[in-house]
């Protein structure tokens, strides 16, 4: 009875991982036939400029998510975790963008931005009536806030599902040793959320390789102003379906898959993260 | 028998969120784990700021789309309508959003119909055959495929789909976005069945169930939990998706509404309530689904990934 779901998954999933690499090392357009190319699309893509850019960016926007994102989302999570009417309340309101596709997120905040019309144009916010989007310096941090403002959200869910699990007895035994909430903060709940911290990190970090559908509409779809957001997915999209390179396409596509492997390979060897760990130490 | 099984057991993905659970372990249950002015004062201040940054874009997102073209040029972003209208819902749904809406109805109700019942089977069978290799690569596979990025193998999928003869078809975004919800949906199924007692298994094959039967009135109706969540977590997603649409479809009857949505921008150009009209209208399935299914979504959306 796996047969169905592997059959399924197989076709699109594990053949394609296959099929990128095999494309990587062909001529197509997208529309005609496929011939052999060597290995002619990956000295061009490697000796490409462009390459290295969107790379930068790519690991630029996954530096800067993460470190925008972690602090606030362990925040979010710390104030949701107790029970009460006025958090729940607030939890509701934290979780709307969740609801909004990346298209409808992307779109929202375009126009919100839009210096002459968006909310920049509020009495005493003129200081936001800024080209946001539109210059190069402020476009990709434009874009990195619009991501945590889509992605906080569930981070938060991460967190706050993370501290309801810490058991209140290692909170007890340290109050009776006089432990005071910075001490315990740091020594319980901390070390407590390891699991929680890793597995956000994680998706974050692998995540961020993928911001496509976000960045494709802040931008229009070029990846602009200039180069100044084409990360690594952008780039794929436009060398394959715009150029219609779609060897290249799939050499840059192989380096998404590589660099997102590699990633979550390392970050879950560094932290000396397995499923098999105790998640209470000390208990 | 099976409706007093549902009752004491609680899904493994449930569990989590729900409090009953830390009743069991031992020790009083305080409500706040992490005390202290300073957590509430920074946590509240953090909360204050994140809310405001949540809540004003959407705010200016409802209040725009209820505006007037002139209005909108005239009026403060963030005040109320001085002439409130609904004129913006009319032009979106004069055009052809009843078509996106349905073809958003028919990927997403085909998508989930699809991954969820080919993962309860593909879970069944590894959880039932837990000890043979088999079963073990299998589960492996489906693991692995948590970590494939759709846009590192979205160039294949199209190739696949143009020598299937499916491209520019519902059942072209259907199928891929059926094969990338299964992983997560089998692992979430997977660890659900495995807190089945082999008893009740046994017991029916005393009775002289075969497998379909079993899966079909043991392993389904204990599961529906877990089934709830899965399908509300994989039609969140697929309601949202844009890639596979974006390469696998062209034709404008054959749009989804996230796609709809940037097709909107072009056709109303600079008509920005239109556009944010069309914003809430294609948001409002999943406010009902929040609204109905709040504890599903959320359970769907950590589950697998917290413990």
């Amino acid at each position: 009875m796996v047969a169905p779901a592997l059959l399924l998954f197989g076709l699109f999933g594990l053949v394609p991982l296959v099929g990128v690499a095999a494309l990587s090392v062909a001529r197509w357009d997208g529309l005609g036939s496929i011939s052999w190319a060597g290995l002619t699309n990956w000295t061009s893509v490697l000796t490409d400029s462009a390459t290295w850019q969107s790379l930068w960016l790519t690991v630029k926007v996954m530096v800067v998510s993460w470190l925008v994102q972690t602090p606030i989302a362990l925040a979010l999570g710390l104030f949701q975790a107790p029970r009460g009417r006025l958090r729940a309340l607030f939890a509701v309101l934290f979780f709307l963008p969740l609801l909004l596709s990346a298209v409808a997120i992307g779109l929202t905040w375009q126009a919100l931005l839009d210096p002459s019309f968006g909310i920049g144009s509020t009495p005493g916010l003129h200081w936001l009536a800024k080209p946001l989007l539109g210059s190069p310096e402020l476009a990709l941090y434009t874009v990195i806030f619009v991501i945590a403002w889509q992605f906080v959200p569930f981070h938060a869910l991460l967190y706050q599902a993370g501290i309801r699990q810490i058991p209140t007895a290692l909170y007890e035994a340290a109050a009776l040793d006089g432990a005071g909430p910075v001490t315990r903060f740091l020594h319980i709940t901390l070390p407590q959320l390891k699991y929680t911290l890793v597995t956000s990190s994680t998706l974050m970090l692998v995540g961020s390789l993928t911001y496509f559908d976000l960045i494709f509409v802040l931008s229009g779809g070029t990846g602009g102003p200039g180069t100044a957001t084409r990360v690594l997915p952008l780039s794929m999209y436009i060398t394959g379906f715009q150029a219609h390179d779609m060897g290249r396409a799939s050499a840059v596509a192989t380096l998404l898959v590589v660099f997102g492997l590699g990633l979550s390979l390392l970050t879950t060897r560094l932290s000396g993260f397995t499923r098999m760990d105790s998640q209470q130490e000390g208990m | 028998m099976s409706t007093t099984v549902t009752k004491t057991r609680t899904p493994a993905t449930e569990r989590r969120t729900v409090p009953s659970h830390r009743a069991a372990t031992p020790g009083p249950v305080r409500k706040n784990p992490v005390p202290g002015i300073l957590r509430r004062a920074l946590t509240g201040g953090a909360a204050l700021f994140w809310t405001a940054i949540v809540v004003v874009p959407i705010y200016w997102l409802v209040v725009t789309s209820l505006r007037s073209k002139s209005d909108f040029t005239s009026d403060s972003p963030l005040a109320l309508p001085s002439h409130p209208t609904l004129d913006s819902y009319r032009t979106v749904l004069d055009g052809d959003f009843t078509t996106y809406l349905l073809n958003s109805v028919v990927v997403t109700a085909g998508t989930v119909v699809i991954a969820v019942a080919v993962a309860l089977m593909a879970a069944f069978s590894i959880v039932r055959n837990a000890g043979s290799r088999f079963s073990r690569v299998s589960f492996r596979v489906f693991l692995l495929g948590l970590a494939i990025p759709l846009q590192a193998v979205i160039i294949p999928v199209y190739l696949l789909i143009i020598r299937m003869h499916l491209y520019d078809s519902l059942l072209a975004i259907v199928l891929p976005s059926a094969a990338f919800a299964l992983p997560i949906t089998v692992m979430i199924l997977v660890s659900f069945l495995r807190d089945v007692p082999r008893s009740l298994f046994e017991a029916m094959i005393v009775d002289g169930a075969g497998d379909w039967r079993m899966l079909w009135s043991l392993a389904a109706p204990l599961a529906r939990p877990a089934l709830m969540t899965v399908a509300v977590y994989d039609g969140l997603q697929v309601w949202n998706g844009f890639l596979f649409p974006l390469i696998l479809t062209q034709s404008g009857d054959k749009a989804v509404l996230p796609l709809a949505l940037t097709l909107f921008r072009g056709q109303f150009g600079i008509d920005v309530p239109a556009t944010m009209a069309a914003v809430v209208l294609s948001t409002l399935p999943m406010l009902a689904l929040f609204i109905l299914a709040r504890r599903q979504l959320v359970a769907g959306l950590t589950a697998g990934f917290s413990k």
